[in-house]
């Protein structure tokens, strides 16, 4: 049984009204697949070696200490194999020396949107980045290909202490809490991923909220690949001091390329004692993109991190959130959507490792399949024998749209001791014909009546985001079922 | 003023032939019964009226205002003006009664036109009150855990909200309780009227002392053996559908 929506949460009807009267609101990603020739100022040129990885520390005028951790990376990133034993053989298709490392036009982000280059401008504005910035968001960091166009924070904000900056401002400006913090969620040998991204990391948000901040609007970053062949590598740190509170908001598309595009960022949240971070993702890769991200934070004592990640597109997605429970009391929670369509592998879930007593996590996974799509959920939730008082809940359902469709489940879950309570459950259910018939005997056309159908399956879910995500994942929806009715 | 003409209909599905040449007309204001024992077609009928993918018409014609609509797909057709309240009504869970029709109101638009929230509310609700439904109902998710007397009344809302020219009202040996009967009487009663054709298809004549037809035709063997006014469901009732096989037989050795 569902159990009753939150009264905080809004109402389908308040959501449609919204929608109805503003049928602007949020971004648009369906609106993606477009882009500009540019020439690039700055280019690393195409493969990956030592001077790769000196050449963007260069134009980045870094420090010795960084230029070496990037350097210790490459050697990780090429000590390390492919994890296809466990993972999807179509890894191997990546060839890492067809891609182009570092592409932009200056390291230094504009501050406002009328000195950003007009193709770079135009893109953002086609996605309705500044109009949604005016509306409802503290701050926004555009990032074009490697680097950030745009960056910009609410006076009010910054006032209060807030730093929203990219990775590369950061290392510059911030080095003192920027070092502390980075690369010790996830250290750069985590996989073989998460070590490219450390060798040819670049842009990226950092934020730092201080002691007892309340962040009232939420930050949001967007990320643009418009380049082909093109990796985007960013790295985003985030550290809520203890008390404070952030939202922050990140999407994500490219332009639809013959050629295959790597995307492979890391993410790392820190939220001290009594803090709370939710981080929501809404990504629609183009078809052609290998999404490999890895997004993992700290939650220190009574602290708490939400992630709400919707993939949606990619030729492969693999991402598995995850939160340490560090500290006593402290929450972690995983809200995952994926949707695989035809010739796309959503391979996803959710990573929760208590590490202190009384700690909870709550996963809930909801994946569909259309047509040749392909889900994969992974979970893993460990909690170790000496704890006591810990909680997990984890829920997977799938959704099977024709019977192409493939859906795999692999829970792990590893729970020590008789102090602690876990509970699961997964379920695979199917839009079948009579569903559809009915639909249509409504008047819905089959793509209208498969698009509902998915997001009725999500809408417990999808009632959690703020509105404009919400409205924004229907309308991806909508545009994906579309295109899969022959 | 519109017509629903069903032309000498041959009907198969799989390799079975279930539907053997049937013929009757509907016009706008008028409630036509079918009646006929069980595994006659009647449902069949309903199905292929509506589209049906399953259900193929090997000859006859299925003829909405003199245009046929048996090259149009479901969706089309519902969009042209028919609607069919299902016997087993599908669960679309997650989705809101209110959602669905709203999905279905906007579907009837013409591209680009938006839909205007605050005007259909007050639509819905209007209808909703004259079908004495709670206004809680369509927050509910379309017949996920509905009793059958729900379900018959989401059916009837929808009928309302969306107008058709015609309706088929598959209730045959649903299993109807004297609420769900109640329900669907009462619907069909307050929503009858000069711009609504309904074709009501039953098994038992009960249903028919709550709607008084216009005509009641009888259905056997794929085909109407019988037509006449509401009497012959009386007649029907009395001395069951023996005689009507008996005559049948006789009529074609």
């Amino acid at each position: 049984m569902k159990s009753a929506p939150d009264t905080d949460t809004l109402s389908d009807r308040e959501i449609e009204e919204a929608n109805a009267a503003n049928p602007v609101a949020g971004i648009d990603q369906t609106r993606g697949d477009f882009k500009y020739e540019m020439s690039y100022e700055f280019d690393a040129g195409t493969g990956l070696n030592e001077k790769t990885v000196d050449y963007i520390s260069g134009v980045k005028k870094e420090a010795s200490w960084i230029r070496d951790f990037r350097h210790n990376a490459l050697k990780i990133f090429r000590s390390k194999p492919m994890p296809t034993h466990w993972a999807t053989k179509d890894l191997e298709n990546i060839n890492f020396d067809k891609i182009r490392y570092y592409l932009s036009q200056g390291q230094k982000p504009k501050r406002t949107w009328d000195e950003v280059p007009d193709d770079i401008k135009h893109t953002f504005e086609r996605l309705g980045i500044p109009e949604q910035e005016r509306k409802y968001l503290a701050g926004v960091e555009a990032q074009f290909d490697s680097e950030a166009a745009y960056s910009n924070i609410k006076d009010v904000v910054s006032k209060q202490g807030v730093i929203f900056a990219n990775s590369t401002e950061a290392l510059r400006e911030h080095p003192e809490i920027f070092r502390k913090f980075f690369g010790k969620v996830i250290p750069t040998g985590d996989n073989k991923f998460s070590a490219l991204n450390s060798a040819v990391f670049s842009g990226g948000s950092f934020i730092y909220v201080p002691k007892g901040v309340k962040v009232a609007q939420p930050l949001q970053a967007y990320f643009r690949i418009n380049a082909e062949n093109f990796g985007q590598f960013e790295r985003t740190l985030i550290i809520a001091d203890e008390g404070a509170e952030v939202v922050y908001m990140e999407g994500c598309t490219a332009p639809k390329f013959s050629t295959s595009t790597l995307h492979s960022a890391v993410v790392e949240l820190v939220a001290l004692k009594g803090a709370k971070i939710q981080y929501i993702t809404v990504q629609n890769w183009a078809n052609n993109v290998f999404n490999l991200v890895t997004k993992r934070g700290v939650a220190h004592e009574e602290a708490e991190i939400k992630w709400i990640d919707c993939n949606i597109g990619s030729r492969l997605t693999m991402k598995y959130p995850g939160v340490v429970l560090k500290g006593r009391k402290s929450r972690g929670e995983v809200i995952s959507i994926a949707l695989a369509n035809d010739g796309q592998h959503q391979d996803t879930g959710a990573k929760m490792i208590h590490a202190a007593d009384e700690t909870t996590s709550n996963i809930v996974a909801k994946s569909i399949s259309v047509g040749q799509g392909r889900s994969t959920y992974r979970g893993q939730v460990h909690i170790p024998k000496h704890l006591k008082g810990c909680k997990n809940n984890t829920e997977c359902d799938a959704l099977l749209i024709n019977t192409n469709s493939r859906t795999d489940t692999y829970p792990a879950i590893t729970v020590r001791g008789d102090r602690n309570y876990v509970q699961h459950e997964a379920s695979v259910s199917k839009v079948n014909e009579e569903m559809i018939f009915y639909m249509q005997q409504r008047g819905l056309t089959e793509g209208q009546a498969m698009s509902l159908a998915v997001n009725g399956f999500i809408n417990d879910l999808a009632r959690q985001f703020p509105m404009e995500y919400s409205v924004e994942l229907k309308r991806l929806i909508d545009l994906e079922m579309e295109g899969s009715v022959g | 003023m519109s017509s629903l003409e069903i032309k000498n209909l041959h009907v198969t599905i799989g390799e079975k032939e279930i539907v053997k040449g049937l013929s009757l007309q509907i016009s706008s204001g008028e409630v036509h019964a079918i009646m006929g024992p069980n595994g006659t077609g009647k449902s069949t009928l309903a199905m292929v009226i509506a589209g049906h993918p399953d259900y193929v018409v090997t000859s006859g014609d299925v003829l909405l205002d003199g245009k046929s609509v048996l090259a149009m797909e479901a969706d089309e057709r519902a969009r042209s003006g028919l609607f069919l309240a299902f016997q087993y009504p599908s669960e679309i869970p997650g989705v809101s009664i209110a959602n669905f029709m709203r999905a279905a109101v906007q579907a009837r638009m013409a591209e680009g036109e938006e839909l205007d929230a605050t005007s259909y509310y007050k639509r819905l609700y209007a209808k909703m009150d004259m079908l004495k439904i709670d206004r809680k109902f369509t927050a509910r998710s379309v017949n996920e855990g509905f009793s059958g007397g729900e379900k018959k009344r989401c059916e009837i809302l929808q009928m309302a909200m969306l107008e058709p020219k015609f309706a088929l009202m598959d209730e045959t040996d649903s299993g109807l309780d004297i609420d769900a009967l109640r329900i669907v009487a009462e619907g069909v009663n307050a929503l009858r009227g000069p711009g609504l054709g309904v074709l009501l298809i039953t098994h038992y004549q009960r249903l028919l002392n709550y709607i008084i037809p216009d005509f009641v035709h009888v259905m056997y063997a794929g085909r109407i053996v019988k037509s006449g006014d509401k009497s012959l469901a009386l007649e029907l009732e009395a001395k069951g559908y023996d005689w009507v096989k008996k005559e049948f037989a006789l009529a074609n050795p």
